[in-house]
């Protein structure tokens, strides 16, 4: 870093109110420790307050509050007002559980621009989705709330190997629900979902049946929807410019006040992030060596720094070469460059065996488990 | 399609500011931001439904003293209807 290097501000500002979550889902990104950190050590009120002035004075403008289900603080409303006061465009990340007629009316008035309802799609609710039942009813609900307070509807849906196999019914869904875009967001192989990579990781051949099936659909329904559709990584041969690069856009604030480059940075050996609580956002964004460590490239391994496509993906994902190559600074092993390629080729090679995924169960993410795994 | 009797509009979906810390007129959306140039954002400013493509290059060939800027305007106008920014009414 040199003083030239000077990041620009934290465009985007992740406001991950709490791990608490009423859905178990075993893709989950919040970090398996997630139990941790209790109801009693998440930032109240006032820290959240500060934490939305801070980063707005900063040039923040896109917020996102998400969780957990952010809908379980009873705060959120005076959070959105406040958002929406300072001029940011406010996001609301959510799986639809709670959001009753009262807060959706409440959310309207406070201000709130835009929710992104997911599925949520653990087996079990997967099961459900594709009967028609409880999920179905629950997502019609509130995917009529968010159409009669008149704010546009982004459906996320994470994709994986078992529920990849019914792309069509998903987009059908998206489309009767009135979605204005839809995300098919294929699983990103962290936390909660790295422990269950096998089960998840689909197969080659579900992956080109699945894109084929939603360019069917692109071209049949026109302009009434967008739909984006994310390939898992590990099919590509080069990273992902993860997080559009290191401290560069996102500051991820965690339910304990906890300031991250993303949301599971936390991760990283070697590297301490500071405390909303005991440190301005400034600071944070601009000194603070958690921050710092991975912006510009001096910190690139031979085989980033000599290549010519840096700039394109720098050098890819820190998490995801300390979990695949047990160093933060090594060449996300995505990318066929990487020593370790064959970690990812691996584990490819097991998704395309008959009767991959299937060797051990799911593990879902609930606390119980979070407790268990990290005690 | 791009005819005189269009008058363009900003989309409900999206919002335009003045971001102090970026210097810059933006567009806000679901979970996205356009960064605006001057010329684009002077043309979208006038986007507001209550005139049509002729009016709109005429006010701005009045204010910024220029002349034939009709092409630039709907060369933009098209661009920003196909990402849906814009919608005529």
């Amino acid at each position: 870093m040199t003083a030239t290097d000077r990041p620009g501000p934290p465009l985007w500002l992740l406001a991950e109110l709490t791990y608490r979550c009423p859905l178990h889902c075993a893709f989950c990104y919040n970090p398996v420790d997630f139990a941790r950190t209790r109801a009693e050590d998440e930032l109240d009120t006032e820290g959240w307050l500060r934490v939305l002035n801070e980063a707005r004075a900063l040039g923040s403008v896109q917020c996102g509050f998400s969780g957990g289900e952010p809908l379980v603080r009873d705060d959120l409303e005076i959070l959105v007002a406040e958002a929406h006061r300072l001029g940011y465009y406010t996001n609301l990340l959510t799986s639809g559980v709670g959001l009753t007629e009262d807060r959706a009316e409440a959310l309207k008035a406070a201000g709130l621009d835009h929710i992104q309802l997911s599925f949520q799609d653990t087996t079990k609710e997967l099961n459900d989705f594709l009967s028609h039942t409880r999920t179905f009813d629950l997502k019609q609900q509130v995917a009529g709330r968010i159409k009669r307070n008149g704010w546009p509807m982004v459906m996320n849906c994470v994709i994986h190997r078992l529920n990849i196999d019914h792309i069509g019914q998903i987009i059908d869904m998206a489309v009767e629900l009135g979605a204005e875009y839809l995300e098919l967001a294929n699983s990103q192989y962290y936390a909660w979902a790295k422990l269950n990579r096998d089960q998840l990781l689909p197969s080659r051949e579900q992956l080109e049946r699945a894109e084929r099936i939603t360019n069917e659909y692109r071209a049949k329904l026109g302009d009434k929807i967008r739909i984006f559709f994310v390939v898992p990584d590990y099919y590509e041969n080069r990273p992902k410019k993860c997080m559009n690069g290191w401290g560069n856009v996102f500051l991820t604030v965690t339910p304990d006040g906890t300031a991250l480059p993303c949301h599971t940075a936390k991760m990283l050996p070697g590297l301490s992030f500071p405390n909303v609580r005991e440190m301005g956002v400034g600071e944070i964004w601009y000194d603070s060596e958690g921050f710092n460590r991975y912006r510009g490239d001096g910190w690139m391994s031979d085989t980033c720094k000599a290549c010519p496509e840096k700039e394109k993906d720098l050098g890819g994902c820190r998490c995801q070469a300390f979990m695949l190559a047990g160093d933060p600074a090594a060449t996300d092993p995505v990318c066929d460059k990487s020593p370790q390629h064959q970690v990812v080729l691996d584990a490819v090679a097991r998704a395309q065996l008959p009767g991959a995924g299937t060797a051990a169960p799911l593990l879902f993410r609930d606390p119980k488990a979070s407790r268990r795994l990290a005690p | 399609m791009n005819t005189d009797a269009d008058h363009p509009r900003l989309s409900a979906h999206f919002r335009m500011q003045w971001e102090e810390a970026q210097q810059a007129w933006v567009l806000l959306y679901p979970e996205g931001m356009v960064k605006l140039n001057a010329s684009a954002a002077e043309i979208l400013k006038r986007c507001d439904g209550s005139r049509d493509v002729p009016a709109l290059v005429a006010e701005l060939e009045r204010t910024f003293e220029a002349t034939g800027l009709e092409a630039e305007v709907r060369a933009f106008l098209d661009m920003a209807r196909q990402q849906r920014w814009v919608a005529d009414t």
